[in-house]
Formats: structure tokens, sequence, C-alpha cells
């Protein structure tokens, strides 16, 4: 019986195979020319593209990038060729978006925290060098005079100098001079145009005066060398620094006052004996000190932990609120006796049709203490403020969102009010149960099992409600006393935001430290409510 | 999970007796105070709205202005809208329909090809996937704001045309929650299309991509409508990333634009912020009402706005 045995699997297995060949046979078949030609111009048009980024990305010598998007591109291209794998080709040019964007941005905001990116650290030492050399230079007195001839090329300004020795060199800001031979020059022997180079005439210099008044076009690679700079476009003197930079020693001296700034590698700046430090500096690596400076620092934590709070509360009030008025009202207009139910609804799902943003800008108007229609007209001139005192603004808040939010609930309850059979009510109704008992007994339960996954999605969506916030209050009243830019009715995200992007002083990397401190409340709070609904088990 | 098709009033001659008099404490015990809490509703959802109706009819008018409620009508506020030097207004208008155009149909379409898969196939890894994408709704993309920023400004010292100020690089970063918050959703409502109606037409020597874009497509058709809606509707209100990616005015969006406008000039100019807004919600809210029926569906499948 053995054999037979072995034969009919090895026949099973033949037969397999060719099922597998046919159905790839007319799979290729039933794709047709029309299809292959979309594919290649698709793909066509992906490498074409990235190619023109390789190109860019090796003038640029980023190699990192470059490694990577050729990575990238091969791969695509493996999927899209290759005959199996086809989940991959669905899946793959939404997996690329989500990847950059919404999963590689987490591990960078984790990064951000860890430095002192912000107003005064934004780029790299070579960069602060250059910069600190350049803001301090000051004309050297007895400079000789270099005739100087503005061109432009591709919207960048260059400076063809013709030296006092008739030596001609070119250069800009980015690139120091540079002698050149193939200048046109004049009788005098001063070079006037160099080929590939347009030469500014008098009406263009005087156009663009500003612009041209303020470029320093570096001597040579050290920047101690100073540099160029032209006040009227025909001649250039010598500017040298203040700050002479030392790269063995990492210092810089300032040669007025004597005074030397040693390098500090731990906060990215130049830094005098006496703690005084040079702005700008340059972007590092600083540890935990983001997060040390949110928790160790009393005008930031306190801030910190009322806003969470606050968080929290609005959060929690706003499904609370209008889960109940939504609930209410379903309840109410559940009833099939009622004329012009529809009417109704329509206008009640007004507030929700309306754009959010524009709601919060109205809202804002008609509470405007002085003005708004709220206390000029509801409360007879009265001076009530609103949107600027403390609690009243909160109340506001919560008030506002209820505008926004009921017409959601009221819609889901009527929907999971609907789906709840009659059979129930009646049979109650027959065992003697009077209507609350059959509604808290019956009806809520059932309507809590299913609306509640719909509670925690709008308890999160609320958790980072920026909108509202930053619209309608603005996150005022301002606390005045708070080392950050805070208010009295921050949530977390406004916070952030504020922090980031708001005033002159930007600072990213507490920024990032904040959003760190997000992303950890939202697991915490999402592995709490799926434990309790259970959701991630169904999945299947 | 669907809301039923609004069942007729029966008709309640039936129950009661024709001949009974009209006894209003009856009538207000079983339906008239029903009534009277929906008057009191439509009153509190439709205020606002009228308010600002009202306000943009009102030219040249202030915050006080408005007070008086459709005092005066005349629509001399939405020419002003249009020439203003310093807020183009149209341009607001142009970008965030093209922006949020191509961020639903791009949302749409990526969100589709990746719930076919899902619902379609069995393959290594499809489980954790499912589990991702329900993850990654949690987290909206808003919470890594500062990074994006810091991206987009990388990218544009190396490509400027999809770096920061850019339409282009602000869809990317759009593009890039489209797997996160609808396709949890399309993928319920795939599995709900027989697979019977695939093997029949592999059977008749449909491939996969003829299967996907000819039949598959067809049938999904409302669950389409509804995430491109939903997605229009949160790239309209998307204030935070368009804010700091967004800088020149001329490339802005209306959330963007209006809410400048409004800090800079709020008590002063308010008609004219108001018929901004009156001309911004309008497309927005006939969208809505006009699919209503099928958001409705969509929102009690779990979806928030």
């Amino acid at each position: 019986m053995t054999l037979p045995g072995t034969e009919r699997d090895r026949a099973q297995i033949v037969a397999a195979k060719n099922s597998r060949q046919a159905s790839r046979i007319a799979e290729a078949a039933s794709a047709g020319i029309k299809v292959l030609l979309v594919k290649v111009l698709l793909l066509g048009i992906v490498d074409a593209i990235s190619v023109y980024a390789l190109f860019v990305l090796v003038i640029k010598q980023d190699w990192l990038v470059f490694s990577l998007v050729l990575l990238v591109t091969l791969v695509v291209n493996w999927i899209y060729f290759r005959a199996k794998g086809l989940p991959a080709k669905y899946l793959t040019p939404g997996l690329i978006f989500l990847i950059i964007f919404q999963i590689f941005v987490v591990g960078y905001s984790g990064y951000i925290a860890f430095t002192n990116y912000g107003t005064g650290h934004n780029s790299t030492k070579e960069d602060a060098v250059n910069s600190l050399i350049l803001s301090s230079q000051e004309r050297v007195p007895d400079s000789a005079s270099y005739a100087v001839t503005v061109l432009e090329q591709a919207g960048t300004y260059s400076f063809l100098v013709t030296d006092p020795d008739h030596e001609i060199s070119v250069g800009n800001p980015d690139a120091p001079l540079e002698p050149v031979t193939d200048a046109e020059t004049d009788a005098s022997g001063q070079a006037i145009a160099l080929p590939g180079y347009t030469t500014l005439n008098f009406a263009d210099i005087v156009a663009n005066q500003e612009t041209i008044a303020a470029l320093a076009v570096p001597v040579s690679d050290d920047p101690n060398d100073g540099s160029l700079r032209t006040p009227d476009g025909s001649a250039a003197y010598l500017y040298l620094s203040d700050l002479v930079y030392d790269e063995v020693a990492g210092t810089m001296t300032d040669a007025s006052t004597g005074v030397v700034y040693t390098e500090d590698p731990s906060k990215g700046s130049f830094v005098a004996e006496d703690g005084a430090d040079l702005q700008p500096g340059w972007k590092v690596e600083v540890g935990l000190a983001n997060f040390a400076k949110a928790f160790g620092t009393d005008s930031i934590r306190g801030p910190l932990i009322s806003v969470t709070l606050w968080t929290f509360a609005f959060a929690f009030l706003s499904v609370a609120t209008t889960f109940a008025l939504g609930l209410f009202l379903a309840i109410v207009f559940n009833d099939l006796r009622m004329r012009g139910r529809n009417v109704y609804r329509v206008v009640m799902i007004l507030p929700y049709a309306f754009p959010a943003f524009l709601s919060a800008l109205v809202w804002a108007g008609m509470l405007n203490p002085q003005f708004g229609f709220i206390n000029q007209v509801l409360f007879g001139g009265a001076e009530i403020p609103w949107l600027t005192n403390e609690w009243l603004a909160k109340f506001s808040i919560i008030f506002v969102n209820l505008w926004l939010g009921f017409p959601y609930m009221f819609l889901v309850c009527t929907g999971a009010l609907q789906s709840i059979p009659g059979e129930l009510q009646e049979a109650a109704t027959v065992d003697g149960a009077k209507p609350w008992q059959v509604f808290r007994l019956i009806k809520l339960p059932l309507l809590l099992v299913s609306v509640s996954p719909l509670l925690i999605a709008s308890f999160a969506f609320n958790f980072n409600n920026f909108n509202l916030i930053y619209m309608l209050t603005n996150g005022g009243p301002r606390d005045v006393t708070a080392g950050v830019n805070v208010g009295a009715t921050d949530i977390l995200i406004s916070m952030v935001y504020k922090v980031a992007f708001v005033g002159a002083n930007r600072d990213y990397g507490l920024a990032s430290a904040f959003s760190i401190l997000i992303f950890v409340l939202v697991a915490l709070v999402s592995i709490i409510s799926f434990k309790q609904t259970k959701a991630l088990e169904e999945l299947n | 999970m669907t809301i039923a098709p609004t069942i007729a009033a029966p008709d309640t001659s039936e129950y009661i007796p024709v001949r009974q008099p009209f006894n209003f404490g009856r009538w207000f015990r079983a339906t008239g105070w029903r009534h009277l809490v929906g008057a009191v509703m439509v009153v509190f959802s439709a205020f606002p709205l009228l308010y600002v109706l009202s306000a943009s009819l009102h030219p040249g008018g202030t915050l006080i202005t408005a007070n008086g409620l459709f005092s005066e009508v005349d629509l001399g506020s939405y020419i002003t809208l249009f020439n203003l030097p310093q807020q183009p207004y149209a341009a607001w208008y142009g970008n965030t329909l093209l922006i949020g155009g191509i961020t639903s149909a791009g949302t749409v379409f990526l969100g589709a090809l990746a719930a076919y898969s899902f619902s379609r196939m069995r393959f290594t890894g499809r489980r954790a996937g499912l589990l991702m994408l329900v993850l990654v709704q949690m987290f909206p993309q808003l919470l890594a704001v500062v990074a994006i920023f810091l991206l987009l400004n990388g990218i544009s010292d190396i490509f400027p045309a999809i770096g920061l100020d850019t339409q282009i690089g602000l869809i990317m970063v759009y593009l890039g929650g489209a797997l996160g918050v609808n396709t949890y959703l399309m993928y319920g409502f795939f599995n709900t299309i027989p697979a019977s109606i695939d093997e029949a037409a592999k059977l008749d020597g449909a491939g996969h991509a003829r299967i996907f874009f000819t039949i598959i497509l067809r049938l999904v058709a409302p669950i389409l409508a509804v995430v491109g809606l939903l997605s229009f509707v949160g790239t309209t209100n998307e204030f935070v990333i368009a804010s700091i990616v967004l800088i020149t005015p001329e490339k802005q969006t209306l959330a963007v634009g209006l809410y400048q406008f409004v800090s800079q000039e709020f008590s002063s100019n308010y008609s004219v912020f108001a018929a901004g807004a009156v001309l911004a919600a309008l497309p927005v809210m006939a969208l809505f009402l006009w699919l209503q029926k099928y958001i409705v569906g969509g929102l009690t499948a779990g979806s928030v706005k």
C-alpha cells in the first residue's frame, strides 16, 4: 500500500505544480499589454525621479541619503518586476509614505528630544563659526581698494575682483575667491565680465543695493583671513573679524577685548570663563537635558503638570458632555409618533458639517468680552471675560466643544438605538418593566457595547484637539510665571506647537521632549482601552 | 453597523379612536415636549451659523455691528474679500480645494490598495500589518509636527521643489497618514464583498489588477466616497502642519490664511472674515449634507471627523 500512496502523492504534487503554473500563465496572459505598459510607465516615472535625486545628492555629496534613495529605488523595482509577492505590490505605495511621514518622524522626534536644536542652535559647528566671524567683521582701516564687478549666475551674486596687483579672481559668499584667467578686461586692466555669468549694470546694482552691500565674499578657506565687501558695487574693501578662530585649540578669541571663548561640546557654543556665550551656537546632542529641564525646572514642571491634568480633564469632559447631550437627543427624537424629526435632524447636523476651525473662530467672536454677541445682547452689555478668565475660558472651551461635538454623538447614538431589536423592549414591557427601567437595564448596556469604541476614539481625538484650543483662546490666559509660553487652557499639543513655533525663541528639542511625553500618554491610554474592549483580539 | 432607513411614522389614527377630542396635556406628554427640546436645539445649533451669515452681509461691519442681526443685507464684503492686498483669499480657496482634492484622491487610492491586499490575500505579516493599522490611528501625525518640520527643512536643502513652503511637500505629509486613518474602515467594507465574485472573475480569466480596478473598486464605491469626503474635510480643517509648512501667503490654505487674517484684524474687519468663512464652509457643508446618508454609516462603523 505504500507504493501507490507515494505515487498518489507525487501525482498530487505534479498536479498542484501544473495548476500553479497554469494560474501564473493565466495571470500573465490576462494582464495584457495595457497593464504592462502602465506599469512600465509608472515605474519609469518613479525611476526617472530617483535618478534625478541621486544626481543632486552626488553633487551635494550627501552619501547617507544617497544610499537610502538608491536602496528604496532598487527595492521598489524588485517588488514590481518579480512575479511573486503580490501583496507587496499593493502595499508598497502607501507604506512608503507611512514609513517616512508617520513612523520615521516619530523616531526623529525621539532623536530631536535629545538635542539642543532650536533658535541659536540650528546648524553645524562650521556654519556657526562662519556666521560668528561674519557678524563681527569690520572694515580694515587702511584696506586697499579692490575693483569689483558684480556678476549674477542662476540667482546667486558673485564678485569678480581685480586686486591692486591686477590679479583677477571670482568668488561668492559660499565659495572663497578663486583666480580666473578667462575674464574679459577693459583698457585699465580691470575685469568686467566672465563667461557663464551675467554682469550687473548700474541700474541692477542700484535696484539690489541692500542685498549686494550685505554680501561678504571670503578671501580664502580660512575664515580668519577675512572677506571682501562692497558698499557701492564698484570698489570692495577687506573686512576682518574681531573674533579669531583657532581650530586646533577650539577657541574663539575676541581681538579687541582679549576674552577667550572656549568651545563647549556639551552646550554647542563658545563659552567664556565668566559663563557668557557667543550666539549662534550649533546643534549637539545634549542627552537628557531637555527632560531634565521639563521635569526639573520649577517654572516648567508646574505648568507641565497642570497642562497635562487639563488635557485629560478636557478630553474626558468633552466626551462626557457631548455623549450625554447626544444620547438624550437620540432618545427624544427616537419616537416614531413625532412629526418633522428629519427637519430637526438636518438642522442639528449643521454644526458638525461646518468646518471646525471656522466654528472656533466664529465662537471666539461671539464670546468677545467687549463687542461679542453673548455679552452685548444676551447679558446686556456686561463684560464677562469668557476667554480671558482662567475658569471661564475652560468653561467656554467645553461649551463650544459641546456645540461642535454633540451632532456626532447624536448620530452615533441614534444608529445604535435603532439597531437594538424592538422585541427586547416589548418583552420587558410585558414583564412589567417601567420605561426608565427598560432604558437603564436593557437599552443603555446594549448601547454602550456598540458605542464604547467610538467613545475611546473620541477621547483620543479630543486629547489632541489643537484647533479648538488654539483658535478659541490661543491657550490663554497666559501663565506669566511659567518658564515657557503656556496658558491656562493649553493642552499638551498646543504647548508643543507654541514652544516650537511661536515667538522668537524656538526650542525644537524641548518641544520634542514634550511630544515624547504625549506619545507615552497616548500609548498608555490606548493599551488600557484596547485591553478593556478587546478590540485587537477580534482582528483576523 | 449601519443606520436603518428611517421608518415612516405609522398611522397613529389606528391606535387612537378618531372621535376622541384633542387633549393638549396628553399631546404634550407624548410628543409635544419633544418639539420643545427640538426648538431649543435648533436655536442652539443654527444660531452661530446665522450670526456669521448676517455678519457677512453687513459691509464694513465690526464685531459690534454684527450684533444687529440682518440689520443690513448687502454683498459688499464678498467683493472686498477678493480685493484684499495682503490676503489673497482666492488663492487660499483654490489651494484648499487643490490640496484637499489631491490628498483625498491619494488617500482613497492608497487605502483601497492596502485594504484589498489585507482583505483578499493571505501573507506573512498580515495580522501584524492589521494591528499596525489600528495602532497607527491612535497617533495622529500632528504629534510629530516638530520632526515633520525639520524633515521638510532638511529636504528643502536638497530638493527645494518638495520641501518647506511647497504644496507638494504638504500633500506628501498628508499622504503619510493615508494608511493610518481610514484603511481599517475600508478593510471592513471590503470584507463584506463576497470573495466568490473574485473567484468567478478569476475563472473567467481576469488578473488581479483587472479584478481590483474593474470589479472591486466599483462595488466598494460607497466607502470610497465616505473616506474621500472625510479625508477632504480633515485636510480642509488641518491647521497645525499646514501652518508650519506653508509660509508664502499665496501658497497657504484657508485654515492658515483665515486664522492669520483674524488674529491681525479681528474686531475691526469682522464682516470680511465672516464672508470668507461663509464661502469656505459652503463646499464642505454641501458635500456633507449631500452624502449625509453614507457618512452616518461610516461614522458608526468607527471613524471620527
